[in-house]
């Protein structure tokens, strides 16, 4: 597994580290059933705190990627793949409500959010 | 349920010209506390007064839960890392290892050579003959080799080159691997805590400016900078160590009152460096 500390990022230690192993899991590059390294020794690798590498995993855990077995280690707990797509399609979900909201608050028309859509999805090359 | 390594409550001690006064904070064990403070502040007398190496005047300090001189067995627990080699120049380093494994009960040569060898310490050198990397390292290894729990370092990383500082937090980190084991490192050197401290004590003239998590600092202060057109009486009373300049001012804020300050000003993510001057510059 690979993980990669930026300490010049604004983006919180643990959220990367979080957001490194949930892509690992999600891409499959780390299996189901594996063993990951304990809390206390990806510190050690990472050369950051404690705190901050457990606050990554039960992050993970609550978020249902892995499970924390205590005295034996982290494991990448199975993803049922269509209740993953249910989660992520709910955060999808969650977002665009945010987005309205604040729509509402400024006023803007249907075809100026659509349009706003339009050119971020160009400019982040979005693909189905 | 988590108990402490170390508890300091309300300690006191006066000097003459110095005074450390009301040092309350407690380490967790499995974690590493960073003790920062500028030069003089009161970091060695807070250890030397954990150590019992001073007579505290008022306070209370648990190591493990116990007082230490109701139960001076808790010494064999506690490892100690001063700046300053303590041992003699004519030493040679067997010399150093015989001198001191009959005070610890728990003492494991094979893990003393199992360090000197990993730190390239040869056993037929002289104390006098290493330099101040190696003395760090040589002490480290006599620290490690009596299965202590709580391992105390004052300014270990002062005068230490960067590899050298590297391997000591690679150490640090492989010792707490193991979670009955804890760390309380004391040092102005910050760069090194911002890596691996878990939580941080500082000490500014002698009084506890901040006790908690590490992130929890950073989650209570920030820097906040601007013109110094923007700064009113009414302003300044909110900010912390306000150091002006022809070209504007900085200063430390509680994010609590950041609804005090004009959205002119520039706020920013603090690092403990930024903590420690404007702390100082508030008087």
């Amino acid at each position: 597994m690979k993980i990669i500390i930026q300490n010049s990022s604004d983006v919180p230690i643990y959220q990367q580290i979080y957001e490194q192993i949930r892509e690992a899991i999600l891409s499959k590059a780390i299996s189901e059933g594996e063993l990951l390294p304990s809390i206390r020794q990806l510190s050690r690798e990472l050369k950051v705190s404690v705190i901050t590498t457990t606050r990554a995993y039960t992050e993970l855990e609550k978020d249902g990627y892995i499970m924390i077995v205590q005295g034996k280690g982290c494991y990448v707990k199975s993803i049922n793949q269509h209740v993953l797509e249910e989660r992520l399609l709910k955060g999808i979900e969650e977002h665009f409500s945010e987005i309205l909201k604040s729509a509402k608050l400024l006023k803007k028309s249907d075809e100026e959010l659509l349009q706003l859509l339009k050119f971020l999805m160009e400019e982040i090359n979005y693909d189905k | 349920m988590t108990s402490n390594a170390l508890e300091v409550r309300n300690l006191r001690k006066t000097f003459k010209d110095f005074c450390l006064d009301d040092i309350s904070f407690s380490l967790p064990n499995g974690f590493i506390m960073g003790l920062v403070g500028k030069n003089g502040a009161g970091k060695t007398t807070t250890i030397k007064l954990i150590l019992e190496l001073l007579q505290k005047e008022a306070g209370m300090i648990k190591i493990f839960s116990k007082e230490l001189h109701s139960d001076f067995d808790i010494k064999q627990d506690i490892a100690v890392v001063f700046d300053d080699l303590f041992f003699v120049d004519d030493w040679k380093i067997s010399d150093v290892e015989s001198a001191l494994a009959p005070f610890y009960t728990r003492w494991d040569t094979s893990t003393f050579h199992g360090y000197l060898k990993k730190f390239n310490l040869t056993t037929n050198k002289k104390v006098k003959e290493l330099s101040k990397g190696m003395k760090m390292k040589l002490m480290l290894a006599v620290a490690l080799s009596h299965k202590a729990r709580l391992l105390i370092l004052d300014e270990p990383t002062s005068g230490i080159d960067p590899v050298a500082r590297d391997e000591l937090l690679d150490i640090l980190l492989h010792y707490i691997e193991d979670e009955n084991n804890s760390i309380l490192f004391s040092t102005h050197i910050t760069s090194d805590l911002d890596k691996i401290a878990d939580y941080l004590t500082i000490i500014n003239n002698g009084t506890i400016f901040y006790t908690g998590t590490k992130d929890g600092l950073f989650e209570k202060y920030c820097i906040v900078k601007g013109g110094l057109e923007l700064l009113t009486t009414e302003t300044e009373k909110y900010l912390l160590g306000i150091q002006k300049g022809s070209t504007g001012f900085s200063a430390l804020l509680d994010i609590d009152n950041i609804k005090y300050i004009t959205p002119d000003m520039i706020t920013e993510k603090a690092t403990i460096d930024d903590v420690l001057i404007h702390v100082n510059l508030e008087k």
